[in-house]
């Protein structure tokens, strides 16, 4: 059974449109890339996957139920930023989850299970390439080393479906890369099924499994909001050619200047 | 030559500049308390240094001949100890309130109007209710400094409990943490700073209800001393008492604000 399914899915703030006639279905595993301009609604869809907007018409389906709708530990998630908590140094960022299992009251793990959960916190920070900063604040790091503190974090609970909102977009194309490689290897090992919102078109193009376009493909330019984005485009990945991606950069920056 | 804007003061520098303002009041008030003096040497208005120092020295380190106490340390000692238990409690209540309401949408419901409204009472005005109600002792003192300043703490604190950012609430529940993990894990431990510094600048208002209830109606203090030897327009003893203060309100402002950044790192950082 697919582990996400959308009917028919519309999302409208007041008469605004955002999203409208999503239809499509998700297997455990894939790798899902989204693309769009700017203003079209791919935060919003991230929200409505993690629980906190809901949509305003249609089917949104988890393992084939309503998906829930406030953040729980099934769906994990890394922000542009404000991801991490700033009041804890990395190691204790990755040990959260783990503490907040151990102890439903307090939130805190003693003792031996303390010790066992900063094992595997400094085993994932390795991972992440975090090793030598365990003992770090998180207004120590950089901001390339901030977003791999909150991949590790969230991963730490191992959630069946990692949400990402343009996480690497302030970084240098260099770090963007390697770490795209990093989240890709944590998806292969861990068998997650990832949401990945990304600026860059060419990205979405390599990475992942499969590239959603988010675009309106009706656009009256008097009212913007008048129709919302649709998924126009649902490609495997892989079966790229330089045509699609052309034809797909031109739509999209058309719709950007219409939104802007 | 650069700018004025531009330009920064040396270490040694700054510390001169800084005590400069210091030196000239002692050496105007010097010299205005020689000019007086030497017009009347009865002069009471503007003790010399020296009557100051003898006045000082009496009160601090010799025993009341009546009562055998060491009149400064027990005034200090029953000032600080109202002003602690007060700040001290109006804390505890401005934490637990000012996280519930931050933090609970349904708590915020049903007591902000209420904590809003009642932070717009004039304590002052309440004093006299308070000393009908508790009697003239140390509870309506405390009383009053709590019902002064944890209106201020609460209303703070739910603020920057609202100002900690969506993302951290959503990161932590997509961990598995329940309402009250997120409380003690998320917001408690990054509105302690904030308390620290609500609490610093309640101080001021702290010291300005204890001395006005001391005034009133108290046996021992330093705000009771004051306006006790007022009557005898005893200067030597009100103007080291006010300096006094004014040092502990300075020395407790400086241990607080020293402990958080040495506690809070992260929040001092962010702050910058
Ligand atoms: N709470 C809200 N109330 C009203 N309108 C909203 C709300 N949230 C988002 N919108 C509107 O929904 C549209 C889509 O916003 P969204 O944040 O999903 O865009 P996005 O595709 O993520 O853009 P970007 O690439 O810039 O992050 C925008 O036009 C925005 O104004
Ligand atoms: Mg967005």
């Amino acid at each position: 059974m697919a582990i996400i399914e959308l009917r028919n899915v519309w999302k409208e703030y007041g008469a605004d449109v955002v999203l409208e006639r999503l239809t499509a279905s998700v297997e455990e595993g894939e790798f899902v890339t989204i693309v769009g301009a700017s203003g079209c609604g791919k935060t919003t869809f991230l929200k409505m996957l993690l629980g906190t907007e809901q949509p305003t018409r249609g089917e949104f389906l988890l393992d084939g139920k309503p998906i829930p709708d406030e953040p729980d530990a099934t769906r994990g998630i890394v922000f542009q930023r404000y991801s991490v908590m700033p009041h804890l140094t990395a190691e204790r960022n990755v040990m959260l989850a783990g503490e907040l299992a151990a102890n439903r009251w307090l939130g805190y793990a003693f003792g031996q299970r303390k010790r066992q959960l900063r094992e595997e916190a400094r085993a994932m920070l390795d991972q992440v390439g975090l090793g030598h900063a365990s003992d770090k604040y998180p207004h120590e790091l950089s901001g390339g080393m901030q977003q791999r503190l909150a991949l590790a974090q969230a991963l730490m609970k191992k959630p069946r479906i990692l949400l990402l909102d343009e996480p690497f977009g302030a970084l240098d194309p260099g770090i963007r890369k390697d770490m795209h490689q990093l989240v890709l290897n944590l998806w292969r090992t861990q068998q997650l099924t990832v949401f990945m919102i990304t600026h860059d078109l060419e990205e979405g193009f390599y990475l992942g499994t499969r590239l959603w376009v988010f675009d309106k493909d009706r656009l009256d330019p008097q009212a913007p909001g008048a129709y919302g984005a649709r998924i126009t485009y649902d490609l495997p990945v892989g079966q790229d050619d330089k045509q699609t991606l052309k034809t797909i950069t031109a739509q999209v920056d058309d719709t950007a200047r219409a939104l802007s | 030559m650069k700018k004025l804007i531009n330009r920064q003061p040396g270490i040694l520098g700054r510390c001169l500049l800084g005590l400069l303002p210091f030196v000239l009041i002692l050496l105007v008030y010097q010299s205005a308390s020689s000019a007086r003096l030497a017009e009347n040497p009865d002069d009471r208005l503007l003790p010399a240094f020296s009557t100051m120092a003898e006045t000082v020295e009496r009160l601090a380190f010799e025993p009341n001949r009546r009562t055998g106490e060491y009149v400064l340390w027990a005034d200090t000692l029953a000032s600080l100890k109202r002003l602690a238990l007060g700040v001290g409690i109006a804390a505890l209540a401005g934490l637990v309130f000012g996280i519930a309401t931050g933090a609970i949408p349904y708590v915020r419901a049903g007591l902000s109007p209420v904590i809003t409204g009642i932070s717009l009472v004039p304590p002052m005005a309440l004093l006299p209710i308070l000393f009908i109600v508790f009697g003239l002792d140390e509870l309506s003192k405390v009383m009053l400094i709590i019902i002064g300043i944890t209106p201020f703490i609460i209303r703070d604190l739910q603020g920057r409990a609202l100002e900690i950012p969506e993302e951290q609430l959503i990161k932590l529940q997509t961990l598995g943490a329940n309402t009250w993990q997120i409380v003690l894990r998320l917001v408690l431990p990054q509105i302690m700073p904030r308390l620290i510094n609500a609490v610093r600048l309640s101080l001021g208002s702290a010291w300005l209800f204890l001395i006005a209830a001391e005034a009133i109606a108290a046996t021992e203090g330093l705000g009771y001393r004051i306006f006790l030897v007022r009557r005898y327009l005893s200067m030597d003893v009100i103007l080291p008492y006010v300096v006094w203060i004014t040092l502990l309100a300075f020395l407790i402002d400086f241990a607080l604000r020293r402990y958080s950044q040495w506690r809070y790192p992260w929040f001092h950082a962010s702050q910058r």
